[in-house]
C-alpha cells in the first residue's frame, strides 16, 4: 500500500513534516495532545527513537499511536539498539499494522545519553537498513529466508547539509540513495544560501529533499547549538536578530524566523518541503507553519 | 610494537575485592604495565604502601619480566613459599598476566587493573587502538586505516552524523575515522573505494573464545 506520505511527496505539492517524541514513562496525554494538534496539518511525524540516546517508550509504539489516532507516521529507527533480527522483526510488526515510513538512522552514541554503560549494538548502520527494508520487500530476510507476508515501505535517511568536511557526507549520501532511500530530511538548515548550493548537487538525484527546520528559542540556545551540534551553522545575523527581541519575545522572534525561512524555501522552490524539529515545543508547529503561510 | 594498555582501578574497588583477605602478595610486569606506569616497581611499591596503611600484611613483591609468557610458571614458583603464606594475588599486569598467573596458581587471583584495548604506540606515551581482531579485515578497502577500531560505532559505510570538524560525537580529542580514511583515499587517488557499499559484518569471523590450532590449520 502506498502511504499518504509517499503520496504527498510524489504529488509536487509542499509537503511538512514534524516530530512526536515518545514521553519517558507511560503517560501518553502529551505526545497524543501533539498529535491531534497536528495529524490534519502535517504530511507526516516523525516519531523519535529514544532520542539523544535517552531510553523511552519505543518509537514503534509511538508510530502505532499516531496510526490508531488517524494520523500518518513516519517511523524513526535507529542501529544504536537493535541487532539485524530485532530491526527486520520491527520492521515486520510496522509493516503489519499499516506503518509504512521510515527514516533509517544510525543513531547518536550510548555515551551520550542516560544509560552510559549499556552496549552500544550498530550490528547494521543507515544505509546497510535501508538496504534491509529494499530486500524485505522483494521477500528476502538478511539470512536469505523467504518471508511470509511482504512488506512495503517509504524509506528516508538524514543528510548534514554543513557537515564539516562535507564530501565524506556526500558520499554517504550517495550511499543511502544507492541503498534505497527516497527521501532524506536534513539536519537543521539557516544558511538558506549555502542550502542552495547543496541543492544544486542533491537535486540531481531522483529524491525528495526536506529541508530540516529547527526552531530557535532564544539567542543563547543558537550559540549553544553552533557549539554543540554537529553540523548545524546559525549565521551570526540570526544570533543577532534573536538577540535584538525584546525581553519576553524571543520565541516570537524565533517562530517569525522559521516562518520566513520556509516560505523563502516554498517560494523559491528549493526542495520538495520543510521538515519542522520544534523540539519540545511541539505545540508552536501549527504557529510556525501559519508564519510561513503553509497550511 | 604492540601494547596491552591499562588503568588502574580505583584503591576503593582494590579494597573491595580484598575484603576480609588480610596476606597480599603482589605481583607487576616489566613490559607494557612498565610502560604505562600501571603495574612496574614504582606502582607495585606505592600499592604495597597504600594497602599496608589500609591495614593489609604484604607478604611480598616480585616485578615478573613478560607477565604473559610461559616462563611466569617457573617465577611464580620461585615466590613459592611467600605465595603460600598469603590469601591472595593482587596482580597490577594486564589481563592476560593475570591470567597466566592464575593457572600457575591454587591461590585466589586479584585484578588491581582493567585492561583497556591492545594499542599502538603513536607517539611518546601515547598509545591507540587500531585493532580489535574483528575476524574480517577490511583494510585493503579502506587505506589501511580500520574503521572497525577507529571508528567509535565501528561503522563501515562512512562517516555517521555526529562527526565534526574531523572528530567523533563522544570525544573531540578522538578523530573520525572516516575524515581520516577520506583523506587517505583522497591522497591515493581512490576515494571509489569509500563508494562501494559494503555489506552487512559478518560478526561471526572467528566465533567468540578465538581458537586455534596449528596442527589443524597447517
Amino acid at each position: 500500500m502506498v502511504s499518504s506520505f509517499k503520496k504527498a511527496l510524489e504529488s509536487g505539492k509542499f509537503v511538512v513534516t514534524s516530530e512526536v517524541a515518545p514521553p519517558k514513562g507511560t503517560n501518553l496525554e502529551k505526545m497524543a495532545h501533539h498529535i491531534e494538534l497536528l495529524k490534519d496539518k502535517v504530511d507526516g511525524m516523525n516519531v523519535t527513537d529514544h532520542q539523544s540516546s535517552v531510553m523511552r517508550f519505543p518509537s514503534l509504539g509511538g508510530a502505532l499511536l499516531v496510526k490508531e489516532m488517524g494520523g500518518e507516521p513516519i517511523l524513526q529507527m535507529t542501529c544504536r539498539d537493535r541487532n539485524r533480527m530485532a530491526l527486520q522483526a520491527d520492521l515486520l510488526f510496522a509493516a503489519s499494522r499499516g506503518i509504512n515510513n521510515v527514516l533509517c538512522l544510525t543513531g547518536d552514541s550510548i555515551v551520550l545519553g542516560d544509560h552510559k554503560e549499556a552496549k552500544g549494538v550498530f550490528d547494521l548502520e543507515s544505509s546497510q537498513l535501508l538496504m534491509t527494508v529494499r530486500r524485505m520487500e522483494k521477500g528476502k530476510d538478511l539470512g536469505g529466508s523467504d518471508l511470509d507476508g511482504g512488506v512495503s515501505f517509504c524509506a528516508g535517511a538524514i543528510v548534514t547539509p554543513e557537515a564539516n568536511p562535507l564530501e565524506p557526507q556526500l558520499i554517504k549520501f550517495e550511499k543511502k540513495i544507492g541503498a534505497g532511500a527516497e527521501f532524506f530530511q536534513t539536519q537543521a538548515v539557516y544558511d538558506l544560501d549555502n542550502f542552495k548550493k547543496f541543492m544544486e548537487y542533491a537535486g540531481q538525484f531522483p529524491v525528495k529533499i526536506l529541508a530540516g527546520i529547527i526552531l530557535l528559542t532564544s539567542a543563547p540556545m543558537a550559540r549553544f547549538m553552533n557549539k554543540n551540534v554537529a553540523g548545524v551553522n546559525v549565521p551570526q545575523d540570526l544570533i543577532d536578530e534573536m538577540a535584538s527581541a525584546p525581553k519576553g519575545s524571543a520565541l516570537a522572534k524565533g517562530i517569525e524566523i522559521a516562518g520566513r525561512m520556509i516560505k523563502r524555501i516554498r517560494e523559491e522552490k528549493m526542495c520538495a518541503g520543510v521538515h519542522i524539529m520544534a523540539i519540545g515545543k511541539e505545540d508552536l508547529v501549527p504557529e510556525i507553519m501559519a508564519a510561513a503561510g503553509v497550511e | 610494537m604492540i601494547r596491552s594498555i591499562t588503568r588502574q582501578k580505583p584503591v576503593e574497588e582494590v579494597d573491595k575485592l580484598l575484603d576480609g583477605l588480610g596476606r597480599v602478595f603482589i605481583i607487576g610486569c616489566g613490559t607494557c604495565v612498565t610502560l604505562t606506569h600501571t603495574g612496574g616497581q614504582p606502582e607495585v611499591e606505592a600499592m604495597s604502601e597504600t594497602l599496608s596503611k589500609r591495614g593489609k600484611l604484604i607478604t611480598g613483591n616480585v616485578i615478573l619480566p613478560v607477565a604473559c609468557d610461559n616462563m611466569t610458571a617457573e617465577a611464580v614458583d620461585e615466590y613459592n613459599d611467600r605465595i603460600e603464606q598469603s590469601d591472595v594475588l593482587l596482580i597490577m599486569t594486564c589481563a592476560f598476566g593475570v591470567q597466566t598467573i592464575a593457572r600457575q596458581t591454587k591461590k585466589m587471583v586479584v585484578p588491581a587493573l582493567d585492561t583497556l584495548f591492545i594499542g599502538k604506540e603513536t607517539g611518546l606515551g601515547q598509545f591507540d587502538e587500531i585493532c580489535t581482531q574483528c575476524g574480517t579485515c577490511i583494510l585493503g578497502e579502506t587505506g589501511g586505516i580500520c574503521p572497525v577500531t577507529s571508528c567509535h560505532k565501528g561503522l563501515v559505510n562512512g562517516p555517521c552524523g555526529g562527526t565534526n570538524n574531523g572528530k567523533c560525537e563522544i570525544d573531540s580529542a578522538k578523530d573520525c575515522a572516516w575524515t581520516l580514511i577520506y583523506n587517505r583515499l583522497k591522497e591515493l587517488d581512490r576515494l571509489d573505494l569509500m563508494r562501494k557499499f559494503q555489506r552487512p559484518r559478518n560478526h561471526q569471523g572467528e566465533p567468540s573464545p578465538g581458537k586455534f590450532n596449528l596442527a589443524l590449520n597447517p
